[in-house]
């Protein structure tokens, strides 16, 4: 008897680690994926589209959804690079680039430091190279680390369905935890950070227990942009992941810091008002008074950080100049 | 609802029938028999599966094993396998108590691997950095960065 007791438990074991049966698609342009969903769809066969997979296969294998089709669009060449456009100063980054892609790219890591902070604190390095940051932005959970530094740098992504397209700012595509206004079939093609102007800069910090394969407690994202004197602050935005079923802005604190002069009081003042407008709650991760404590004290710590980065490259440049 | 796939594994061309659902993992234990990979928790979290695919350091118990067609794949019996013996990395994981219970060893071992190919002298902070999605419960990770640091001293 002992065997079966033993051999039960080994079944339990494998059949909840494996995943149910399901047939694999391999997409090679956005078109042919959907018109593969609109054929897989008509014969109930439920298709989902899988990209990296990372946080997709985690949930088959955990029976959460249990897909008959899986379409795979990870392997779309158009969608699966950086593009910096000199003319518009727009940076391109596809939809299908890999976290350890962007992380490694000199253009992000020297440029968009806000989201090199962001990139490089996702999963872990095995993660990385395998996740997509459309998938990261798609999940939509409200810890997603990618997505508030995103909006910070007031991003817009393209949505595409067979042959329709449209594009809207990021900050309208959520709803409600792992919802977003995504419809049927449709494809997260490009995300397009639009030119930020020469006196800005910002940072992102990610509050946790652990360093990797860690959800937040909180995170905190604040871009700034100053004046040429860097003593006034022209536009600010601060984002909080964390603080509420999706990601968001504070606009209070926004406008609190936009046209005042840039110190570390009205840095702190900026602080309280965003822990006071943020409608974080209760979790096993944190209570919300602790949530808000770090709120206001990270928003102000982010945005000292800010500045010095905006000043560290006004140096630099200088000192080019002199050489 | 089985396919065909073609594969190098560990220098080797390999063909074989897979079954679309299965993980890449269970491919390389359960098929190809190689059980130096090892599961753990099998969701991504712990890093006993790593396997290098094209050079990169991926989590095979959630990286399906269709992906792995025309790949290059290198697990940790790949190591050290043109000279028929022991890598370095390995030598020193084993002269500086870098293995204790040896069940994360493989992983741990193929994210140092991972990293010396990028990297040609990492720093601690990357050390670390890099085997931060491997879990180890003996060893207090300490032995294991510095049996990485001693490789890059040798070099």
């Amino acid at each position: 008897m002992g065997n079966t007791t033993n051999s039960n438990y080994i079944t339990v074991m494998e059949r909840y680690k494996t995943m149910n049966k399901f047939n694999f698609f391999e997409a090679r342009s956005i078109e042919e994926a959907f018109l593969i969903y609109i054929k897989l769809k008509k014969n109930k066969k439920d298709p989902v589209y899988i990209a990296g997979g990372t946080d997709l296969i985690i949930n088959i294998k955990k029976k959460k959804i249990t897909p008959k089709c899986l379409i795979s669009i990870n392997n779309i060449k158009n969608y699966k690079c950086i593009k910096f456009n000199k003319k518009s100063k727009e940076l391109t980054i596809g939809s299908f680039v890999t976290h350890r892609e962007l992380e490694n790219s000199n253009l992000v890591r020297e440029n968009y430091k806000i989201l090199h902070d962001a990139i490089k604190c996702i999963g872990s390095t095995q993660i990385r190279n395998v996740a997509t940051i459309g998938g990261n932005i798609v999940n939509a959970a409200p810890s997603a680390d990618s997505v508030i530094p995103l909006i910070a740098l007031d991003s817009f992504i393209c949505l595409e369905k067979g042959k329709e397209k449209r594009t809207l700012k990021l900050s309208d595509f959520f709803v409600s935890p792992n919802k977003t206004v995504l419809k049927q079939g449709e494809i997260l093609t490009k995300i397009i950070i639009p030119k930020t102007v020469f006196f800005s800069s910002g940072s992102y910090r990610k509050i946790g227990y652990r360093n990797s394969m860690e959800l937040p407690i909180v995170s905190v994202g604040v871009f700034l942009s100053l004046d040429s004197k860097m003593s006034i602050c022209k536009k600010a935005r601060i984002c909080l992941g964390v603080a509420a079923p999706t990601p968001i802005r504070i606009l209070k604190a926004e406008k609190f810091l936009e046209g005042g002069k840039i110190t570390e009081e009205r840095l702190t003042e900026s602080g309280i008002i965003s822990a006071e407008e943020s409608k974080v709650r209760d979790s096993y991760r944190g209570k919300a008074w602790f949530r808000k404590r770090l709120i206001s004290t990270y928003v102000k710590r982010a945005g000292l950080l800010a500045i010095q980065r905006i000043k560290n490259m006004h140096n630099k440049i200088k000192k080019e100049k002199l050489i | 609802m089985s396919i065909k796939i073609k594969f190098t594994l560990n220098g080797n061309k390999v063909q074989t029938i897979i079954e679309k659902n299965w993980t890449l993992l269970y491919l390389i234990r359960k098929e190809m028999k190689l059980t130096g990979t090892k599961e753990g928790c099998g969701y991504g979290e712990c890093g006993a599966c790593t396997v290098l695919v094209n050079n990169k350091a991926i989590n095979s118990c959630i990286f399906l094993a269709i992906r792995a067609d025309g790949e290059k794949i290198t697990t940790i019996e790949g190591i050290g396998f043109e000279k028929n013996k022991i890598d370095s990395v390995q030598k020193s994981f084993i002269d500086n108590g870098g293995i204790q219970c040896g069940f994360c060893s493989p992983g741990m071992i193929i994210s140092a691997k991972a990293l010396l190919s990028e990297k040609s002298k990492p720093n601690r902070k990357d050390i670390k950095n890099a085997i931060s999605g491997n879990i180890c419960r003996c060893t207090g990770y300490e032995q294991i960065i510095k049996s990485i640091q001693k490789v890059i001293k040798k070099k």
